[in-house]
């Protein structure tokens, strides 16, 4: 398998200070891999630099085509879906309304609708508050329309940052069953950024883990996670 | 009986047109958070864009057309050249700006017209509408066109493509940005349609108040007081706001003795501030309902 997205010394900068001191990430075309670190580590800042929403420096590289010189509204057409911390949801228009938007880059009107036919499928929960305002529903369904929203856009890798967080872990079970049914299903790579290290795990096929803006650790999935020592000093379970 | 029918249809005459005005501020402080205090002196320029069409022999209609589209361009062009490189300045640099857009605006006009008062014809004529006592037609006129440019933007914004990215631009402006949304031609857009609303007012009401470049000033203020009184989060607050502004004043200039028209400005302003004693957020103004 290719690798679809290629990262390359990536430095990243708040102001003045260095969040990122040259990291260097492979995502296999159609794996779902983990990006696993404590809080602080550089983990939202290694996504944000994908989608050029912070000042660095580096080569990050999807499908051949070099990132960094397209603004984020222009590489996300590509198809790079970016679902953000805390969802990012239109919490002020409908659930269906935010699907729409999902699709706002496409100009298939017809295969739209049918592919918010699709999101009903996969998230039965969404279909029943679709004319309902986003902000009103659960930290779960908003979880849920921030994942089917991305998927809106048919990507081809999917980048989530911290998906489990603040949810109760029966939802997140649920949530990342559905992120492994995509994948199989849509064959769509993705990469998942999180601190609930055990969950995101059985989850990913690759798995790197980054500690005070460095890379420290990566390698299969499953080797990762048999590897007592390193679960202990990095994952801490 | 009659008496109370009359002023609250002319109150609803003068109300669409601050509804106009507040419709544009809000518009404007919807997508960057400030208010435009030079919405009024813009919408000044486009009338008298229009009177110097018609000057040079454009009818009515197309004049109109016309210089809508211009305001149009115009508030696009003020937004790239000018509110864009402030978007990450200080609170204090763009009010600066905005006096500035002002102060400008206002002498360019003045100085290009002169500040004569200047006749600016009405398409509806001033004759009793469909033979009522209650209304002329150029208030029959104003109410209307207000109607259908209202129609039309809730059309625009609720159902087109465009209307939707741009709804979506301003209320997070980040997530619009990971769908695929260039924000900041969806805030030029948001300027270039206040802008025409804006002209829009100002050619409807240029016939009642006379063509002069300070003729929106007031007008402007009764529009902040309708955006504030309806909330400013909330685009059909803000007209449903002017709205009612325009019916109290015109009720206070009838009813409250000794009122008359000096006082009726103060009057209903002091009713505003009453009103947001009780109701902060404006009397359509959402708090967000939000779960987290």
């Amino acid at each position: 398998m290719s690798d679809i997205l290629e990262v390359r010394e990536l430095r990243a900068y708040y102001g003045q200070v260095q969040a990122l001191h040259g990291i260097d990430l492979s995502l296999r075309e159609g794996s779902v891999t983990t990006l696993l670190g404590a809080n602080g580590a550089g983990k939202t800042t290694t996504l944000r630099s994908i989608c050029n929403m912070i000042r660095f420096t580096g080569a990050i590289r999807f499908d051949g085509i070099e990132l960094s010189t397209r603004s984020t509204e222009k590489l996300v057409r590509l198809g790079i879906a970016h679902v953000p911390q805390g969802r990012g949801t239109f919490t002020r228009m409908t659930v269906e309304e935010n699907l729409r938007l999902g699709a706002i880059s496409r100009n298939d009107e017809r295969a739209v609708t049918g592919d918010i036919d699709r999101m009903y499928a996969h998230f039965p929960k969404l279909k029943e508050r679709r004319s309902q305002q986003a902000g009103t529903l659960s930290g779960g369904e908003q979880q849920m329309l921030a994942v089917a929203r991305a998927l809106m856009l048919r990507p081809r890798l999917m980048l989530l940052d911290e998906p489990s967080f603040g949810l109760a872990p029966l939802i997140v079970r649920d949530l990342f069953g559905i992120l492994a049914k995509i994948n199989r299903e849509d064959k769509v790579t993705i990469m998942v950024v999180e601190q609930n290290a055990e969950l995101a795990l059985e989850l990913a096929s690759d798995a790197y883990v980054i500690e005070t803006g460095r890379i420290v650790m990566s390698g299969p999935a499953a080797e990762i996670s048999n590897n007592e020592d390193i679960r202990k000093s990095y994952l801490g379970y | 009986m009659e008496l109370l029918t009359n002023q609250i249809l002319a109150g609803i005459a003068t109300g669409s047109i601050y509804a106009c005005m507040a419709l544009s501020v809000v518009m404007i402080y919807q997508a960057i958070d400030h208010l435009n205090f030079a919405q009024g002196e813009m919408a000044t320029f486009s009338a008298f864009v229009a009177w110097q069409l018609m000057r040079w022999g454009i009818p009515y209609w197309p004049a109109f057309i016309l210089t809508v589209t211009i305001s149009f361009a115009a508030g696009v062009a003020i937004e790239r050249g000018l509110f864009r490189p402030l978007a990450n300045a200080s609170i204090l640099t763009n009010v600066a700006g905005f006096i500035a857009l002002f102060a400008i605006v206002n002498s360019v006009t003045g100085m290009t017209w002169d500040f004569t008062i200047k006749e600016f014809p009405s398409p509806f004529g001033s004759s009793q509408f469909l033979g009522s006592e209650l209304i002329n037609s150029h208030q029959a006129g104003m109410i209307g066109v207000t109607g259908l440019l209202l129609a039309f933007l809730y059309c625009f914004l609720g159902f087109t493509k465009v209307g939707l990215a741009m709804r979506a631009a301003v209320s997070t402006p980040e997530s619009a940005r990971l769908i695929g949304i260039n924000v900041g031609w969806m805030v030029a857009l948001g300027w270039g349609l206040a802008s025409s609303i804006g002209a829009v007012a100002g050619m409807l009401i240029a016939p009642v108040v006379f063509l002069e470049p300070n003729m929106m000033g007031g007008i402007l203020v009764y529009g902040f007081a309708g955006a504030v009184l309806g909330g400013l989060s909330s685009p059909a607050g803000a007209v449903l706001g002017g709205l009612l502004v325009g019916v109290f004043e015109n009720l206070i200039g009838t009813y409250v003795p000794g009122a008359g028209n000096e006082l009726k400005l103060p009057i209903a302003l002091a009713l505003i501030i009453l009103v947001l004693r009780f109701r902060p957020d404006g009397l359509f103004g959402r708090n967000v309902v939000e779960r987290v």
